[in-house]
């Protein structure tokens, strides 16, 4: 892979005196804090459904993910998650909230190209990757484990 | 009417041909901010009742348009060229917006350089004799240079505080003989320059040394000083970008405490949330530059002004192909439009 041409070391130096350092510290905090805020709220709401609606384990599973893809969609509709993100930055980029985000925001975007070759044919645009790869980097594992005997 | 070179980039006007009248139109966040009194229309909302964020910007376009010619009594067939630009990708609003108008159109491009690019092109015209009117427009809006640049709008990323926020904002100068706001006396094309700057969030650092450069360019070859000019405007470098710029303007010889230095994407966000470092977008220079400026170079609260619109010449695909984003800027001096004031 080609590495990406860099500003000469003086102007380095210029740029990094004059641009504010994005703050990972506090971002990882906010993010750590908030995800895991999410994913118990989450999960309190999975122990509920088992709880007091006396659904089976794998159901209410389903239950809250479902609910989480649903709300994130519809936060991203009303124009909330971006700016929620902006803030609480990697937290809200828990698995299921982050995917259905960027589908959601990815069809948004194109709906005016139309259902098919807008919205359908976009809908994967950022999310795509992570399926592909996903995809692939189990089968590696899967076939890894199998050759190892752990399987 | 006469035009000669000066040095490798600037040309002056002996006789210079004059902003007849300028028109600048802003969205809601815009519109919330410092400069609202000097915008001839604030739109409430990034949409409406249009189909496409496209069509929007493309009513912005003509919205400011016909504010220009209305302010100087004049018709759509009195243009006898017309020169606009924006951000997207087949330049579509500048193209739907000639159509509209139906004059003699050329389509430009120079990322955010544009609106100077085409007051530049309108005043070479004009002062040639090759045309008596010529319409000079730029504008970008966020909801469709965002989708253009960087990820969906409302896809959930954390922006880097260095990050700036496009303008939604169009801006039109009508140029001409005889008298008007302010007359353009000389301007500087810009050189494609490049500091290898690859971070598309990072235009302010990727743009100020074109800024730099053109503005000693200027300098240079009319012999003039920094104090000769009673503020000069760059068009959106931002907060940091503005910083950097200070910094290389100083490396040049030019130096920058001998007058006042100002950025549009600034001026247009002053007292707006949410922007970050700044404004970005063709309608920043475009917007301040023919509303803001040109009513204070009218009204004599300006009198010298050196307005130079960078742009960054970012491509998302040259950037996913590990290219850096060169950039450039055009600038334009403008004195206030009474000579005998």
């Amino acid at each position: 892979m080609t590495k990406k041409p860099q500003p000469e070391r003086w102007y380095q130096e210029i740029i990094k005196a004059n641009t504010p350092p994005k703050q990972v510290f506090r971002n990882s905090l906010t993010a750590f804090f908030s995800g895991g805020l999410f994913c118990a709220l989450a999960e309190t709401a999975r122990l509920l459904l088992i709880r007091l609606a006396g659904l089976p384990e794998q159901t209410a599973a389903a239950w809250v993910t479902v609910g989480a893809i649903a709300l994130a969609a519809l936060l991203t509709g009303c124009g909330v998650y971006d700016r929620a993100a902006q803030k609480l930055g990697a937290g809200l980029a828990v698995p299921i909230s982050g995917f259905a985000n960027s589908v959601a925001a990815s069809m948004l975007e194109h709906k005016y190209e139309g259902m098919v070759l807008g919205s359908g044919c976009n809908s994967f645009k950022l999310a795509g990757a992570v399926i592909v790869f996903g995809c692939a980097s189990a089968f590696a594992v899967t076939l890894l484990a199998m050759l190892l005997g752990l399987l | 009417m006469s035009i000669e070179k000066q040095g490798r980039q600037t040309w002056v006007f002996p006789a210079p041909p004059a902003i007849l009248a300028g028109a600048a139109v802003a969205g809601p966040k815009e519109g919330g901010g410092a400069l609202r009194a000097d915008l001839d229309h604030i739109y409430p909302a990034l949409s409406w009742d249009k189909k496409s964020f496209e069509q929007c910007e493309q009513a912005m376009q003509e919205k400011a348009a016909s504010l220009a010619l209305a302010k100087a009594g004049l018709q759509p067939q009195d243009i006898d060229i017309f020169f606009a630009g924006d951000l997207l990708n087949q330049i579509t609003p500048s193209g739907f917006t000639a159509r509209q108008l139906g004059a003699p159109f050329f389509g430009l491009f120079s990322a955010c350089a544009t609106a100077m690019e085409a007051l530049s092109l309108a005043a070479l015209c004009v002062a040639s004799g090759a045309a008596r009117h010529a319409l000079a427009l730029a504008s970008s809006h966020t909801c469709t240079a965002e989708r253009q640049f960087r990820y969906p709008n409302e896809y959930g990323s954390q922006k880097p505080p260095y990050a700036q926020h496009t303008a939604t904002a169009a801006g039109a100068a009508l140029v001409g003989e005889g008298q008007g706001a302010a007359r353009i006396c000389a301007l500087t094309v810009g050189r494609v320059i490049d500091a290898q700057v690859c971070d598309p969030f990072q235009m302010g650092a990727a743009m100020a040394p074109a800024f730099a450069d053109t503005v000693a360019a200027h300098l240079r070859e009319l012999g003039l000083r920094p104090e000769n000019y009673d503020l000069i405007l760059s068009g959106d470098l931002g907060r940091d970008g503005c910083a950097i710029a200070g910094q290389l303007l100083a490396r040049q010889g030019v130096d920058a405490s001998a007058t006042h230095f100002a950025d549009c994407g600034l001026l247009l966000f002053q007292g707006a949330d949410e922007v970050l470092a700044g404004g970005s977008g063709c309608g920043c220079a475009a917007a301040v530059g023919f509303g803001h400026i040109l009513r204070r170079l009218a009204s004599g609260e300006l009198r010298r002004v050196l307005l130079c619109a960078t742009g960054a010449l970012l491509s998302p695909v040259a950037n996913q192909q590990k290219e850096s984003i060169p950039a450039i800027c055009h600038a334009v001096a403008l004195e206030g439009g009474n000579p005998h004031a």
